[in-house]
């Protein structure tokens, strides 16, 4: 197994871990963002679809390496708080500890499974929207709305969008 | 240490991460300030991507409009193969490319016609918060935008500028729960602060109960915030109740209700005066139906004529609504000056074709003019 050129990997990631082209790995999130940039502009539904969160689960998942989890989570959440008009750190640390925590379990299962991928994909969702309102309440004393029924409902609805989004996905990897 | 850091190298990146990421809320939360220079390193990075697929997308949607248009010239040209039905597909293409520019137009008239001095922008984006309500606009610092300046549209307010970047800038938009404005109400001049919430209606706090407001009044912009010039339509008055100590208020803004996609941006705001003219979308004055008509058809006894009872019968027929109710108060009328009693056997039929002014005046509803003598 050779690594491709311009890839990145730890020397102390996982078996099993899977390499993407660095394209794939700065393209694919900042695909997200701007999808949930610009697209719920046109179609106000596919606001509630978290791409970046599932991007950074899917990638933590395939990488099994709670460093590079955790460091890919930071990296997107902060991309996502420099478009927001709220402190920059937010989505960050929630990130950061999805990365890292998928990125532990994903040592744990098997990852391929849709099963076990629609799983996690539900779990991180409703995890990351909980300590999101947790952050914004707790530090910086915000009254955000946390529902946990809608939290539910939407977490359903990323996950199914989760397991075809992570096979399309699966088809970027450069080796295994 | 060394051991400690190989043994729990993980556990210390993430802690590292955490931290440093605190680090940096606590540096904002504490100064107040702004990260600016990562904000403008991702907006930068985002804007022309998003300017590209705006551009796509626009080009895609013009491509398919004239697309099928065509298809329908030529049909058109099919079916009816003259030179005045391609006239008329000429006129129809022109008319398609007229209300796609309304919109740009509407912008452009009340740029004209409005004293601010105003800069046309377009929505290019969405910012990503998931309770948050705001927008990127394509104008930034570079065509002289500040931050807090006000953003509007013909139809209301819509916003003011968070941030500024060289070629962009960051919308808060009225219906985000940080927003406030100040607002006064049209009719009862009710001064309140304008609050959004994270849903589609915004509120208006800060009114006592003692004062009025009533369902369907307009809010306008009252200029004591300093940022929106007085006078601009805020939204009108969807519920209002009385609270604790304030009262309720929901209003649906107006600047709201026609999606967004190219706003004005005040540069510099003039105030306005605040009038009780009516507003757009108000209803309009309806003469009454021409039932009323002075020339009313003499047969049927009905004259709006100085001096007769008829105009009697008119005068009631103001507080009729519908013609049946003018047609019942004009039976009544007769009844009574026959001495007609409704409802009693006994009672001989009255006339109903004799006219009501050759009787006696009808006690029922009170006529605007005295009988003949």
């Amino acid at each position: 197994m050779t690594a491709p050129r311009g890839g990145f990997r730890d020397s102390t990631s996982a078996a099993g871990s899977s390499k993407f082209h660095w394209i794939v790995i700065v393209g694919v999130p900042l695909a997200a963002i701007l999808f949930q940039v610009y697209v719920p502009r046109f179609v106000t539904d596919l606001a509630y679809l978290e791409l970046p969160l599932l991007v950074t689960v899917y990638f933590a998942l395939t990488r099994r390496s709670p460093v590079a989890g955790l460091l890919y989570g930071a990296s997107v959440g902060l991309a996502q708080d420099s478009l927001s008009h709220h402190y920059l750190g937010m989505y960050g640390i929630v990130k950061t500890l999805v990365g890292y925590f998928t990125a532990s379990v994903s040592q744990r299962f098997d990852v391929r499974n849709p099963g076990v991928r629609a799983i996690l994909a539900f779990f991180f969702y409703f995890f990351h929207e909980f300590f999101y309102w947790v952050l914004g309440r707790g530090l910086l004393g915000q009254a955000l709305d946390f529902d946990p029924v809608r939290t539910v409902v939407l977490a359903a609805l990323n996950a199914a969008v989760a397991v075809p989004l992570f096979h399309i996905l699966d088809k970027l990897k450069a080796t295994e | 240490m060394d051991f400690f850091l190989n043994r729990y190298r993980n556990l210390s990146v993430l802690l590292a991460a955490l931290l440093a990421q605190l680090a940096l809320l606590a540096y904002q939360v504490k100064s107040g300030q702004d990260v600016r220079l990562i904000r403008i390193w991702a907006v930068t990075a985002v804007t022309p991507l998003a300017r590209f697929i705006e551009g796509g997308r626009g080009g895609f949607a013009d491509f398919f409009k004239d697309y099928f248009l065509l298809l329908n010239v030529r049909d058109e040209n099919k079916r009816l193969k003259t030179d005045l039905d391609r006239a008329e597909m000429e006129n129809q293409y022109l008319r398609a490319q007229l209300s796609t520019a309304d919109r740009a137009s509407a912008l452009a008239i009340f740029q004209k016609t409005s004293q601010s001095k105003t800069l046309a922008a377009r929505v290019i984006g969405n910012t990503t918060d998931p309770n948050g309500r705001a927008v990127i606009v394509d104008r930034g610092a570079a065509d002289g935008i500040q931050k807090g300046m006000a953003v509007i549209k013909p139809e209301g307010i819509v916003g003011k500028v968070i941030d500024v970047f060289p070629h962009a800038a960051n919308v808060l938009l009225i219906t985000d729960p940080s927003f406030a404005a100040g607002v006064v109400s049209q009719k009862n001049r009710a001064h309140g602060t304008l609050k959004g919430q994270g849903q589609s209606t915004v509120i208006v706090d800060y009114i006592q109960n003692e004062e009025t407001v009533e369902q369907g009044e307009w809010f306008l912009t009252s200029g004591d915030d300093l940022i929106f010039p007085r006078g601009i339509l805020v939204g009108q008055v969807t519920v209002v109740r009385p609270g604790k100590s304030q009262k309720e208020i929901y209003l649906t803004p107006s600047g709201m209700q026609s999606g967004l996609e190219d706003v004005l941006i005040v540069l510099d705001g003039v105030h306005g005066t605040i009038t009780e003219a009516p507003l757009p979308n108000q209803p309009v004055h309806l003469l009454p139906p021409p039932g009323d008509a002075p020339a009313a058809d003499p047969s049927k006894g009905v004259s709006n004529q100085s001096g007769s009872a008829g105009g009697g019968v008119a005068a009631a027929s103001q507080s009729a609504s519908t013609d049946l109710d003018r047609l019942v108060q004009r039976d009544r009328a007769i009844g009574a000056a026959q001495n007609h009693k409704f409802g009693d056997k006994n009672s001989p039929a009255p006339n109903f074709n004799a006219a009501p002014d050759k009787a006696a005046r009808p006690p029922g509803p009170a006529p605007a003019s005295s009988p003949n003598p």
